[in-house]
C-alpha cells in the first residue's frame, strides 16, 4: 500500500548526509574565531564556510526534512498511496542538483556571500541558481501536498481531513507563501547582476524583500517539529491530543501571523519607516499565541499520558511519564530550548530592546537556540519514530538515542548561553576575526570558548545521531505495527467548515502581507537613485 | 462530519470573528504606528497628523526650504565606479594608450615601472588608472605634477591610457623582501574599524577602484597613507581609505608600505 517509503528514505538520508557535513563547518568557525587558535590571516575561508554551512543547514536540510516528513504524513495520515509519485521524484532530483549547484562554486570560495546573500555582494550566478532550484523543487512538494488533500476531500465528502496532513498542508502554504519574497530577490534582483545583465543593485529592497522570506522561513522549519509535537509525542508516550481543534487553529494562526512580521529584521534599516516596522512588532508579537496554544495544549496532553499511567496529584503525573523513551525525552529538552529562545525572540521583536543586540552574536546564539536547538531535535525525534517504518528494520539503540538528544540539548545550551551573553556584551556576528589580546574583549574569551566546547559535544551528538540511523539502516528486518498518529479526546465530529479548509485563511494570510509589505516595496521601487554598484566576491585578478 | 456552511459569508462566525479581530488589530496598530508614536516623539516636529504619516510610512522627503545642506569644502571624486567597468579593452585602445604613455615615461618609466619613487603603472587595475587620471582633471586629486599633464586629455583618452597600463605586465622584484605580513596588514584592527588591507587591495579580495599595491615604491605608499590620514588627500569618495589611514599608527603606516614595496 505505502509506496513513498523509498522516496521519503531519500529525502532524509540526503537531508541528514548535508547536516552532517555542515555540521563540523559550524564548530570550526566558532574554534578559528575563538582564543583558542591564532588569526588564521584569511577571512575568505570563515566566510566561505559560514556560506556552506548557512546554506546548507537554512536552505537544504529542513527543506528536504520537510518534504520527506510530508510525503510520509500523507500517506499515513490519509490512510492511501500518494498521488503524484514520479513528480515528487523530480522535485527530489531538483533539490539535489541545485544543492550541488549551490555548494560547488561555495566551495570554490565564488560565493562566499553568506546564505542570507548580503547584495550589494554578489558572487556566482551558479550558487543563487543552486537556491532558486532547491526552492522550485521544495514548490512540487507544495503542490502534491494540496493535490493529495484535495483528492482525499473530493472522495471523502464531509470527513473532516486528518489533523496530520492539515497541519502539514499548512506548512507547505506557508512555505510557498514565504519562498516568494527571496525568489523575487533572486529572479529580479540578484541573478541579473550575477549574470553580468546589470552592474547595480537596489539593496534596500533587496533586504525588505529577504525579510519577507527571513522570518516566515523559520515557521517553515518549525512545522515538522510542531507537527511531531501534536501527532506523534501523544501517542508515543501513551497519551492522548489534548484538542484537535487547538491544533487546527494553531497551524492556522501561524499561517496568518508569521508572514506580515519580517520587517523586525531590518528594524535598523533606514530604507523602512517607523511606522511599518512597528506594524510588523505588533505582528510579530502575535506569534506568540499559536506557540503558547501549543505549548498548553502539548503538556496538557502530556499529563493526560502521566495520569493514564497512574501519575496522581498536582505533579506526580510528572514522575510516571516514560522518561527514557526517546521522544518524551526530546519533547521536554525541545521545550526547555523553545522557552528560552522565544524569551530571546521576544526581546529581538521589540523594537527598542532589540537596539541593544542588533547585530550582535545575541541573535546567532538566539536562532542556533530556536532553530538547531528547539526545532531540530525534534527532527531527530521524527527520525527515530518513523525509521522503522521506512526500512522496515528495528530500531532499538534506545541507550544511543537517548545519549544523542542530552548531549545536542547539552551541546547547544553550552554553545548558546554564552553566545547570547558575549552579544550584549556588544560583540559584533558576521566577523572573522576578533583581536582578544585588546583589553576592550579580552574579557569575553571565556565565553567564546565555552561556546566552542558546546559546538564540539553538538557534534559528537551528530556523529551520534547518524550511528543510530546507520545501526537502524543494517538491523534485522521486521515489520512494523500499522503506523499511527495521536489521537484526539474528542476526534473532531461536527468540525466547523473553515478549520477544514484554507481559503479563508490563505486569503488573510496575503492581505496582511499586502497591507504590511504593500507600500514598503511599492515606495522603494518608485523611488529613484537606490540602486548601489554591487562588489563582486571571490574575483581573483 | 463538516459542517456545510459557506465560509466567506459575514454569517459565518468564524469568518467574521478572523477577518474583524485581523483587521482591528491591523488598524489599531497602524494608528498607534503612524500617527500616535511619531506625534509623542519630542525630537520631530510635524506640520500636522499627515505629515506624520507620511514620516512613518518612510517617505523620502525633501528637505524643507532654506534648509542648509552641508557640502564637503573640497572638490569630490566624480567617477562612478561599477566592477564591469573598463573590462574587455580592444587592441585599439590600448595600442592608442601606448602612444599617449609616452608623456608619462618621465616619471612612470618606460613600460610603467618607475625609478623614481612614483607609482608603477605596469599591470594596475584599469579603474583606478582611469580614476585617478580623471581625479587629477578635475582637481578631486591635487597634484601639482600632474594636474598640467592630464589637462588636455580627454574621456577616451584616460580610459586607452588605463586600459595600455593595465596590459603591460607587473613589476616583479628580483629578490622579494617582504616575509609573512605584519598584522596590520594582515589583520587590520579591528576595533580601531581598520580592516585587512587585503581585504580590498588583492590578497583576499579585490574591490573595484582599490588599487593594486604590491610593488609600488614604499616612500609612494607611505606618503599617501599620510595623505589621507591628515586629509591632504581626499578623493576616496565614501572617506574610506582617511578612516583608515588616521587609526594608523606611523608604525603601522611604516610597515604596511614597505610589505608591499617588498612583494614580488
Amino acid at each position: 500500500m505505502w509506496n513513498s517509503r523509498r522516496l521519503v528514505l531519500a529525502h532524509l538520508w540526503f537531508a541528514f548526509a548535508s547536516f552532517g557535513t555542515a555540521l563540523p563547518l559550524g564548530e570550526w568557525q566558532m574554534f578559528i574565531r575563538s582564543p583558542l587558535h591564532p588569526w588564521i590571516s584569511d577571512p575568505e575561508w570563515y566566510y566561505r564556510s559560514v556560506t556552506a554551512h548557512g546554506t546548507t543547514m537554512a536552505y537544504v536540510f529542513p527543506t528536504l526534512v520537510a518534504m520527506g516528513f510530508g510525503y510520509f504524513v500523507t500517506e499515513h495520515a490519509l490512510r492511501r498511496p500518494m498521488v503524484g509519485l514520479r513528480w515528487a521524484w523530480l522535485g527530489f532530483a531538483l533539490v539535489v542538483v541545485g544543492t550541488i549547484a549551490a555548494i560547488v562554486p561555495v566551495a570554490l570560495g565564488r560565493a562566499s556571500v553568506l546564505y542570507t546573500f548580503y547584495p550589494p555582494l554578489i558572487g556566482h550566478p551558479s550558487y543563487y541558481i543552486g537556491v532558486v532550484l532547491v526552492v522550485v523543487g521544495s514548490w512540487v512538494w507544495v503542490a502534491l501536498m494540496s493535490i493529495n488533500m484535495y483528492r482525499w476531500k473530493r472522495d471523502n465528502p464531509g470527513a473532516p481531513v486528518p489533523f496530520p496532513m492539515f497541519a502539514t498542508v499548512a506548512g507547505s502554504y506557508l512555505w510557498a507563501w514565504t519562498a516568494v519574497g527571496a525568489a523575487l530577490e533572486l529572479l529580479f534582483q540578484i541573478i541579473p547582476v550575477a549574470l553580468g545583465w546589470r552592474s547595480t543593485i537596489d539593496a534596500g529592497l533587496a533586504r525588505v524583500f529577504f525579510s519577507w522570506t527571513l522570518h516566515a522561513i523559520v515557521y517553515f522549519w518549525l512545522m515538522p517539529a510542531y507537527i511531531a509535537y501534536y501527532t506523534i509525542v501523544p501517542r508515543a508516550i501513551g497519551g492522548r491530543l489534548f484538542s484537535d481543534t487547538m491544533g487546527r487553529i494553531a497551524f492556522i494562526l501561524f499561517l496568518i501571523v508569521a508572514m506580515p512580521i519580517g520587517i523586525h529584521h531590518a528594524f535598523e534599516d533606514p530604507q523602512v519607516g517607523s511606522g511599518f516596522k512597528y506594524l510588523h512588532s505588533v505582528f510579530t508579537a502575535l506569534v506568540t499565541l499559536p506557540t503558547s496554544l501549543t505549548v498548553f495544549t502539548i503538556c496538557a496532553s502530556v499529563e493526560i499520558a502521566g495520569r493514564l499511567r497512574g501519575g496522581k496529584g498536582v505533579l506526580g503525573w510528572l514522575k510516571a511519564l516514560p522518561w527514557r523513551n526517546p521522544v518524551m525525552l526530546g519533547v521536554a529538552l525541545s521545550f526547555v530550548m523553545l522557552g528560552f529562545g522565544g524569551a530571546g525572540g521576544l526581546i529581538n521583536m521589540s523594537y527598542p530592546l532589540n537596539a541593544t543586540v542588533h547585530n550582535t552574536q545575541w541573535i546567532t546564539g538566539h536562532f542556533h537556540l530556536i532553530f538547531g536547538g528547539a526545532i531540530v531535535i525534534m527532527y531527530f525525534v521524527i527520525a527515530y519514530d518513523i525509521w522503522p517504518h521506512l526500512t522496515g528494520r528495528t530500531l532499538d539503540s534506545f541507550g544511543l538515542m537517548r545519549a544523542q538528544l542530552w548531549t545536542w540539548f547539552i551541546g547547544m545550551i553550552v554553545l548558546t548561553f554564552p553566545w547570547h551573553w558575549v552579544g550584549i556584551l556588544g560583540m559584533p556576528r558576521r566577523m572573522a576575526f576578533y583581536d582578544y589580546a585588546d583589553p576592550a574583549i579580552a574579557a569575553q574569551a571565556a565565553s567564546v570558548t565555552m561556546s566552542v566546547g558546546g559546538g564540539a559535544i553538538l557534534v559528537l551528538s551528530g556523529v551520534l545521531f547518524l550511528v543510530v540511523l546507520v545501526r537502524g539502516q543494517t538491523a534485522p528486518q521486521t515489520e512494523p505495527a500499522a503506523y499511527r498518529f495521536s489521537v484526539a479526546v474528542r476526534p473532531p465530529r461536527a468540525l466547523p467548515a473553515a478549520l477544514n479548509g484554507f481559503g479563508l485563511w490563505l486569503g488573510l494570510m496575503v492581505a496582511l502581507t499586502i497591507v504590511n509589505y504593500g507600500f514598503p516595496i511599492a515606495h522603494s521601487l518608485a523611488t529613484p537613485g537606490t540602486a548601489v554598484p554591487v562588489v563582486e566576491v571571490g574575483e581573483r585578478w | 462530519m463538516v459542517t456545510r456552511e459557506t465560509i466567506a459569508s459575514f454569517r459565518n462566525p468564524w469568518f467574521t470573528a478572523s477577518v474583524g479581530i485581523t483587521a482591528a488589530i491591523a488598524i489599531v496598530s497602524a494608528i498607534v504606528g503612524f500617527v500616535w508614536l511619531p506625534l509623542q516623539h519630542p525630537g520631530e516636529r510635524f506640520k500636522g497628523v499627515w505629515d506624520a504619516i507620511c514620516s512613518a510610512a518612510g517617505l523620502v522627503r525633501n528637505a524643507a526650504s532654506g534648509t542648509q545642506i552641508v557640502r564637503a569644502h573640497y572638490l569630490t571624486t566624480s567617477v562612478e565606479i561599477d566592477p564591469q567597468m573598463l573590462r574587455g579593452a580592444s587592441a585599439e585602445s590600448i595600442g592608442r594608450g601606448a602612444t599617449l604613455a609616452l608623456r608619462c615615461t618621465m616619471c612612470h618609466g618606460a613600460r610603467g615601472l618607475s625609478q623614481a619613487d612614483t607609482p608603477n603603472l605596469a599591470g594596475e587595475y584599469p579603474v583606478t588608472i582611469y580614476k585617478e587620471l580623471v581625479d587629477f582633471k578635475t582637481g578631486a586629486r591635487v597634484s601639482a605634477v600632474m594636474a598640467p599633464l592630464v589637462a588636455d586629455l580627454s574621456d577616451a583618452d584616460m580610459r586607452d591610457l588605463a586600459a595600455y597600463y593595465a596590459y603591460l605586465p607587473r613589476v616583479s622584484v628580483p629578490e622579494p623582501a617582504a616575509g609573512e605580513p605584519p598584522r596590520i596588514v594582515a589583520s587590520g584592527a579591528p576595533l580601531r574599524g581598520i580592516a585587512p588591507c587585503g581585504a580590498c587591495h588583492g590578497e583576499v579580495d579585490s574591490k573595484a577602484s582599490a588599487a593594486w599595491l604590491e610593488g609600488q615604491p614604499a616612500v609612494y605608499l607611505r606618503t599617501q597613507l599620510e595623505a589621507f590620514s591628515t586629509g591632504a588627500r581626499h578623493n576616496d569618495i565614501g572617506a574610506q581609505m582617511r578612516n583608515i589611514a588616521r587609526q594608523m599608527t606611523a608604525t603601522e603606516i611604516s610597515a604596511a608600505s614597505e610589505f608591499y614595496a617588498g612583494r614580488p
